[in-house]
């Protein structure tokens, strides 16, 4: 097994359109690292020049320590799963699998062992003899996970797998990779635009934006304390609040006249510049607290998500979401008081859209 | 909304499809059955008279040793021309296919010898290739071969198999290209993540997927030789030397308007309706299976 390093890699598409601008990343052998981003982030770009399919305009990508820019996608030692699967139709789920290593000659007996017991891994082993066009979706799936892991590469690359099955395949599914590449010790690369499944699956998480990289770090690292506002509204569901606001002094913002103290802000501010303040819908609490700042809310709508409410309304003249337990705010309240804790209080800069956190 | 119109009464839905059915029994029906009723009947050269002789045409047409060759050498010529039409479309669809510079100046040129008129195509291969005017035909007898398509029948069904695919090559390339295109290319990629060279990804994913696009194209290819080349059967040899390159459908032709035996050329062409009637019904019988790999 190995690492996976891609240094400064681009891709130029003729008419000179930049999809990959110089992304640079370390993929640590055995991690699980996830690539997310909105359609057109240059994600799938980037999975893809690491399998070999698309040319490299510029950069380095090293597999292990063998650079293979170069080197044919068969030759790299990776396996891919695809978005439509792309199982051979006219081979059955055996010979989809076999096809690999058949390839690569390797002895029969030895590759009727791998398939069988990818198969049993998988739970396919009833559908060896069929064809990819008699199974359900999520069978497809796992035959699609099979023919990968039957030729135990160096790396595992998925661009969006799951985003073909239903919801709660997805869920499933989700799980049954996360487990099985804890189980194989296989570096995986995963491509996807659903934050929670990035969240889920990622020791490594990169979030991804017009073919650059915007954050890298742990789920929690990147949920707790996003670099950007992008970040900061990507990752989360609902997506953080952000509101427009004015730097007061040390420590200290306000939105609408209202005083916030911050935790994490920049040293050296000047006050009365502008100033954009995120808070989470589920970092803010109804009524107030001692020692906590508190926000004037007005609510428009409520929406029932079972264990929890969304409070829709407005702070300052700007939209806002609260989330909260069933039943801890009254569903026909139309006025909030909402009490802000210090740490849970994110600032960005209106014009990078950088954080102005602590350095 | 309602996409399905409904109308009630019969008048309108028959008024509607008469046009259709007109055409079908004027050009079809009826001269077919004029052909099945003149198989049974032997008639004077001059078409004066005509009287009722049962099988006896299709008979006699049985022990004519000419029917065979015939037969004989459609299966050659039908043989060669789908085997080299087949493949050299699918050689250059599958080059089309690969996004090249000047693609689309490619594929046109590729499809314009469909447009040409089979007499037209069978005469300009006789210009090429004539014994003693063709531009071809002198590099090759200055090579020391004594090319005579008009003499030797061997090289005279060489001339016709290569105007024959020539011009045929443009159709079956057209579906093959697009039979090509329909298939996903994650498939391939995947293919090639698995370790199958270019040549081995062909073979064994590629071809099996166009399968039904080859066969499709061979039950084509096998009627457009028996019907169809006809004109440049006509232009090129007229069926010689010696009735070498005379094929079913050229016989039909030299039998009735020819030698004037029209009971004898109605049962040809009865048989050969058979033959094009069984090779749609196998044709359909596939596509309604929807078996694809």
């Amino acid at each position: 097994m190995a690492g996976v390093t891609l240094d400064t890699v681009r891709k130029i598409y003729a008419g000179n359109v930049e999809a990959v601008k110089g992304v640079s990343l370390g993929i640590e052998d055995g991690s699980f690292c996830v690539l997310v981003g909105p359609s057109g982030c240059g994600k799938s770009t980037l999975l893809r020049m690491i399998a070999g399919l698309e040319t490299i305009s510029g950069g380095e990508i090293r597999i292990g320590d063998r650079v293979v820019n170069q080197v044919e996608p068969a030759d790299r030692d990776i396996a891919m799963v695809f978005q439509n699967y792309a199982l051979y139709p006219h081979m059955s789920v055996y010979d989809n699998m076999a096809y690999g290593l058949r390839n690569r000659k390797t002895p029969k007996d030895e590759i009727d062992k791998r398939v069988k017991e990818a198969a049993r891994i998988l739970a396919i082993e009833p559908f060896l003899d069929r064809k990819p066009r008699a199974l359900s979706g999520g069978q497809r799936q796992r035959v699609a996970m099979g023919r990968a892991i039957v030729r135990k590469p160096q790396v595992f690359l998925f661009d969006e797998p799951l985003s073909n099955l239903d919801a709660k395949l997805r869920v499933q599914m989700r799980v049954e990779i996360k487990r099985l590449q804890k189980a194989l010790g296989v570096t995986s690369i995963y491509v996807t635009h659903d934050q929670v499944e990035a969240m889920t699956l990622s020791d490594k998480l990169v979030v991804m934006s017009g073919g650059q990289i915007e954050q890298v770090g742990s789920p929690s690292e990147v949920y707790r304390r996003p670099e950007t506002r992008f970040v900061a509204t990507f990752i989360g569901s609902p997506p953080m609040n952000i509101l427009p606001g004015k730097v007061e002094g040390p420590g200290r913002v306000s939105v609408g006249g209202q005083m916030i103290a911050v935790t994490d802000m920049r040293e050296g501010l000047a006050p009365g510049s502008a100033i954009e303040v995120g808070l989470r819908p589920e970092d803010v609490q109804a009524g107030s607290a001692p020692g906590a700042s508190s926000l004037d809310m007005d609510v428009d709508f409520v929406e029932e998500l079972g264990a929890t409410q969304l409070f829709h309304g407005k702070v300052a003249g700007t939209d806002f979401v609260v989330q909260a337990s069933t039943g801890q705010i009254a569903a026909d309240t139309r006025k909030l008081t909402l009490s802000i804790d210090p740490g849970n209080v994110h600032l960005f800069d209106p014009q990078t859209t950088k954080r102005l956190g602590r350095v | 909304m309602e996409k399905r119109a409904h109308i009630s009464g019969w008048t309108l839905p028959l008024l509607l499809i008469l046009p259709q059915m007109a055409i079908t029994v004027i050009f079809f029906y009826w001269p077919a059955s004029q052909a099945i009723w003149q198989s049974f009947l032997r008639e004077d050269a001059f078409g004066l008279a005509s009287e009722f002789v049962g099988f006896e045409n299709y008979a006699a047409l049985f022990e004519q040793p000419e029917y065979y060759r015939a037969m004989v050498t459609t299966a050659i010529f039908s043989s060669l021309v789908a085997f080299f039409s087949l493949s050299c479309a699918l050689l250059l669809a599958t080059q089309a296919d690969k996004s090249i510079r000047g693609g689309h100046a490619f594929k046109t040129l590729l499809i314009w010898p469909y447009a040409v008129a089979p007499a037209i195509a069978g005469v300009l291969w006789i210009f090429m290739f004539h014994p003693t005017l063709g531009t071809l035909a002198r590099p090759i007898r200055a090579a020391g071969i004594d090319w005579n398509p008009m003499l030797n029948g061997t090289h005279a069904m060489i001339l016709l198999v290569l105007s024959a695919t020539w011009k045929h090559i443009s159709y079956n390339f057209l579906f093959f290209l697009a039979g090509l295109q329909a298939i996903p290319r994650s498939v391939i990629e995947a293919g090639a993540i698995d370790g199958a060279g270019p040549m081995r990804r062909f073979w064994t994913i590629v071809f099996p997927l166009l399968s039904p696009t080859t066969f499709f194209l061979l039950v084509v290819t096998v009627v457009y030789v028996f019907f169809e080349t006809f004109g440049i059967i006509d232009a090129v040899t007229g069926g010689g030397p010696a009735g070498q390159t005379t094929t079913l459908v050229y016989k039909v032709y030299a039998d009735g308007r020819l030698g004037g035996d029209l009971g004898g050329s109605a049962a040809q062409s009865v048989i050969l309706m058979v033959i094009v009637i069984a090779l749609t019904a196998i044709q359909f019988r596939y596509v309604e299976r929807k078996v694809q790999y």
